[in-house]
């Protein structure tokens, strides 16, 4: 498949929602309401639950699975109180020493006039920022879209997984093309030059895995996610405080491919 | 952590004139200096460069820029790309869109970080998000406040998913800053928009906003297109985001020197305060 043929792929309204995922993936589940400050942004599912055993708090983008839901939810686009759950229960998390895991699915962030007047910049602004000092470890999993800042904003994580026809970028293919090149039917050479595939992101060392998808066989493929978030977060938690914050540091300290002084940083393709 | 290295801007190019995008007035760059980028003619603010700003705000031969040999790349060889940094290379005579240093304001070292909008809209790629890192890092070390003139497009797309880690990357220096209990004070310049206003212009402890400039994450085109409404006036505006609770406050140009000192003067570490 061609970029964008996966990302048309994973777009599909027949895919798994981030909800079919937590059904799987966590036990004992209770999703949690609002941001105490302005509402209730349904395009963020989250909530506390347990991964083989473990209390977890979950932060997911959903994009509903019949159309009142994807209308009701921005089609999985948060508003700015959907960041601001997402960062309540981020800090929350801390408290009670529980690990965060993120399921990422949305074009991006909602864009429309009330998000803008009530701070969408700042929302994903304070969202990375939290995410970036947490004191509690963190993983994140993109079932589909990875859209721009929107997307990050549930990113900032200690790892990273995809699915094997996920996709994460700047921008969208078709924002892309229509304005670098006033073109909207170049959307699959956007999608070529933005490079946007889980491969990709390995490449970059934005993913640490690729899971494979085999929807055929749902529950043991969340199975072998399950098992890999577990055990990482097992190795996670062996680490001090410290070293964490440290490694998550190094994490994103890394990415940035130029020239200095005639020498090349990080790997042009 | 590098950087412990400065070098003198040697010589500066004379100034050229400017042209007042309002009134299209040309005014002289030593009255525009004179008159601190505000048109003589009808009062609208002129597109100012990094040097320019520092003109403004910092104490006269204080300013000092980190040294790097920092070059944007075309490593994702994205079409047309490589034309237009060098494009924007040529017309600035700088090597990115932005310029960081250490400098006073009215006796109070600081560093600074300065958004230029004339190379390709002040996107911010790998070496804008490199420079602004090693600035906060070099705060974080020094103990030093930050001043960010914040100033963009948004995250540049040639270079693709790389880009969008900036914000990443620059946010966690901006936390570990923050973490030490230094101060941040971002300015917002016109215009001020997509992944820069999505991070690291929007997690000063003081928001800062020139009058009139831009600020907003989505543009207001794609909004408009994406909503099918039309918009009112001054959507997006300073005035409008202050109003809405975003920005503490929308500074003058002739008061910018004065509000930066007086701000980083109330953060001066204090004796018998809290270490
Ligand atoms: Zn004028």
């Amino acid at each position: 498949m061609t970029p964008y043929e996966k990302l048309k792929t994973v777009r599909r309204s027949d895919r798994p929602t981030a909800r079919d995922y937590l059904d799987l993936l966590f036990e004992d589940r209770v999703d949690l309401c609002g941001d105490r400050r302005f509402g209730d942004d349904t395009a963020i599912t989250a909530g506390i639950g347990t991964l083989d055993g473990v209390p977890v708090t979950y932060l997911a983008t959903e994009k509903g699975r019949d159309l009142q839901e994807r209308m009701r939810n921005q089609f999985g686009c948060p508003k700015p109180e959907g960041y601001r759950k997402a960062i309540r229960l981020m800090r929350q998390s801390e408290k009670f020493g529980r690990p965060v895991v993120c399921l990422v699915d949305t074009l991006g962030a909602y864009c429309g006039a009330e998000a803008e007047e009530r701070g969408q910049g700042e929302a994903i602004a304070e969202s990375i920022l939290t995410l970036s000092g947490l004191k509690t470890p963190t993983l994140s999993l993109v079932i589909g879209e990875g859209g721009s800042g929107g997307a990050l904003a549930l990113c900032t994580t200690d790892r990273v997984y995809m699915l094997e026809n996920a996709c994460y970028s700047v921008i969208s293919p078709e924002g892309c093309a229509s304005i670098l090149w006033k073109d909207s039917s170049r959307v699959s050479d956007a999608a070529d030059a933005l490079h946007i595939t889980a491969q990709d992101m390995l490449q970059f060392g934005v993913a640490e895995q690729i899971f494979d998808e085999d929807f055929k066989h749902f529950p043991a493929m969340c199975k072998t996610i399950r098992r890999q978030m577990a055990d990482d977060l097992k190795l996670l938690s062996t680490f001090s405080l410290e070293q964490l914050l440290e490694n998550r540091y190094n994490r994103f300290r890394k990415f940035g491919i130029f020239e200095e002084g005639g020498v090349m940083h990080g790997t042009a393709l | 952590m590098q950087l412990p290295f400065f070098s003198k801007k040697s010589s500066e190019k004379p100034r050229e004139d400017l042209i007042c995008k309002q009134c299209k007035a040309t005014v002289p760059a030593k009255d525009a200096v004179k008159n601190r980028f505000i048109c003589p003619s009808c009062g609208a603010y002129l597109t100012m460069t990094p040097q320019d700003r520092l003109h403004l705000v910092a104490d006269k031969d204080s300013f000092t820029a980190f040294r790097d040999e920092l070059k944007s790349v075309n490593f994702l060889h994205f079409p047309g790309y490589s034309e237009k940094l060098e494009k924007a290379v040529t017309a600035t005579g700088e090597p990115d869109a932005v310029v960081c240093g250490t400098a006073a304001i009215d006796g109070t070292p600081c560093a600074l970080f300065l958004m230029d909008t004339r190379f390709i809209m002040a996107s911010m790629g790998s070496v804008v998000g490199e420079r602004i890192t090693r600035t906060f890092e070099y705060a974080t070390a020094h103990r030093l406040p930050v001043v960010g003139f914040a100033a963009s497009g948004g995250a540049r797309m040639q270079e693709g998913i790389v880009s969008l880690m900036q914000m990443a990357k620059v946010s966690a220096a901006v936390q570990r800053h923050a973490a030490q209990r230094l101060l941040y004070i971002s300015v917002l310049t016109n215009p001020t928009t997509g992944g820069v206003t999505a991070s690291f212009a929007m997690q000063g402890d003081l928001i800062l906003a020139e009058p009139g400039a831009t600020v907003g994450f989505a543009g207001r085109r794609v909004v408009e297109q994406t909503t099918k409404t039309a918009l009112p006036e001054g959507f997006q505006s300073a005035e409008f985001v202050r109003d809405h609770g975003f920005i503490d406050k929308i500074v003058p140009r002739d008061a910018l020197r004065d509000t930066l000192a007086t701000l980083l003067r109330l953060h001066a570490p204090r004796n018998g305060g809290i270490a």
